[in-house]
């Protein structure tokens, strides 16, 4: 049986790590490759990189950064954040990651995810989606939409219809992001959560609102999620990684612990 | 000198920086004379059997690899490289290098919440001690992402298994061949010490 992953998101902007809160109003709080390498020794079970360079001149001090990772941290991490084609995603598995990271650009064109697919197999391509809570309507029948451009621009496409269509499309994983948890600490969108897992058959890792161990248990056994991102809880020096472990083991979790 | 067999195969990038942080010499050759000469040879790969299979015969490897093979040479083959050493996969109905006896199947599981690919942490159990899999202890999980899984028709060549709607050999081998399923390189210090194991093995 498959262990329940937890997964760290690392915000990098020029190179630098970031925690988003609320997708508004990032702050620098230091180097992504020592904080993979920190997180890798307490036993993490995957790194997922995103990149927030605003300037496109600055994309290459990211392959940089995913191949220093690459070099020091031997677990599987994904780099998203810009990947527009087939070519950019090539750029960041050569570089070192295992998967990329299609968000905002597989909504515009979700060719892309069929084209990554094709190139370098379904495990290598995860689809993510930031999604906001909305009135249910013919439209978004599951009352949740799918947002791009930081959750600023609501698509008019239903959540756990997309989720599907990425499915067929040829993604690997979905990262599932609620906007309305992300950065409040209040624990992540079980509903959500829960409706997409159990309209897909691929890995759903859940994103945004973890703010106690407990939550993580939840979003793992209610939610129906097969791993959860945690960041700030990590990120803020609040718990560690085998405190995580610890507490969801001790809970009767299936959980990657790693020996002395 | 450890000869990382390149043949387009995904990982071998991976596999490399592994050796490279664990300060064990290797090269990476797509030169079938180099594996012939090799001390100790890594068979890595991520893909498809089929294209697998056709890039080794264009490159003429598959031979090179059979008689590196037949003359003792230590070898590691990892995934996809843990599959083609068999005689045949149900993936793209391919014939393969036919190292070991036995076949690549697909996973073939009922309960609709075990997903295919299997793709995750999973616990390896020892069947069979062996020196590259000397340090393991109960539970230890490794870095597991495929759809098939080696069969060989010798259930005393199954080393290792897992488990994924039942037990599935997870590590494989014969005299100088050893071979796993999982990702040594992406398992952590369990599996880095795996290709430690590796290039300390006298066969």
């Amino acid at each position: 049986m498959l262990s329940k992953r937890i997964i760290s998101c690392l915000d990098v902007r020029d190179g630098k790590l970031a925690k988003s809160v609320k997708f508004v109003d990032t702050k620098d709080i230091g180097d992504p490759v020592a904080k993979a390498r920190e997180y890798y020794a307490q036993g993490l079970d995957e790194l997922v990189f995103y990149d927030i360079t605003a300037s496109s001149d600055n994309r290459g001090i990211m392959l940089d950064v995913v191949s220093r990772v690459a070099e020091q941290v031997f677990i599987p991490f994904s780099v998203g954040g810009g990947l527009r084609t087939v070519e950019d995603c090539s750029r960041v598995l050569l570089a070192g990651a295992e998967k990329v990271n299609v968000n905002s650009a597989a909504v515009k064109n979700p060719g892309l995810i069929a084209e990554a697919s094709a190139a370098f197999g379904a495990q290598a391509v995860v689809l993510s989606m930031d999604v906001l809570r909305v009135p249910v309507t013919a439209q978004i029948p599951s009352g949740y939409e799918i947002v791009i451009n930081g959750g600023r621009t609501p698509m008019g496409l239903d959540a756990v219809q997309w989720a599907q269509r990425g499915q067929e499309l040829g993604a690997g994983e979905l990262v599932i992001n609620s906007i309305d948890a992300d950065g409040t600490k209040q624990g992540y969108e079980l509903t959500l959560t829960r409706k997409i897992a159990e309209a897909v058959s691929i890995p759903v890792i859940a994103s945004g609102g973890g703010g106690k161990p407990e939550h993580l248990y939840d979003v793992l056994t209610e939610g129906k999620a097969d791993a959860a991102l945690v960041a700030s809880m990590l990120h803020y020096g609040e718990y560690t990684v085998s405190e995580l472990k610890e507490y969801l083991m001790g809970r009767g979790l299936k959980i990657r612990m790693v020996n002395g | 000198m450890i000869t990382i067999v390149d043949y387009k195969a995904g990982n071998l990038t991976s596999v490399k920086r592994a050796l490279d942080h664990l300060g064990i010499a290797n090269q990476v050759s797509a030169d079938p004379d180099a594996v012939r000469k090799a001390g100790k040879v890594i068979f890595p790969g991520v893909g498809a059997a089929g294209a697998a299979m056709s890039v080794l015969k264009e490159r003429g490897l598959d031979a090179a690899l059979k008689e590196a093979f037949q003359k003792g040479t230590p070898i590691l083959g990892i995934c996809i490289g843990c599959q083609i050493i068999l005689s045949h996969s149900e993936e793209d109905d391919t014939d393969c290098l036919d190292l070991l006896p036995g076949a690549c199947v697909r996973f073939r599981v009922s309960d609709p919440a075990l997903k295919i690919p299997h793709m995750g942490w999973n616990a390896v159990s020892v069947l069979r001690p062996h020196p590259l899999l000397g340090h393991l202890r109960p539970g230890d999980e490794f870095y597991f992402v495929h759809s098939y899984y080696p069969q060989p028709a010798d259930p005393t060549q199954v080393y290792a298994e897992s488990e994924h709607g039942g037990p599935f050999p997870a590590a494989i081998g014969k005299d100088n061949l050893f071979a796993v399923q999982f990702h040594v390189e992406k398992s952590g210090p369990v599996g880095l010490r795996v290709l430690e194991n590796f290039a300390k093995w006298q066969v």
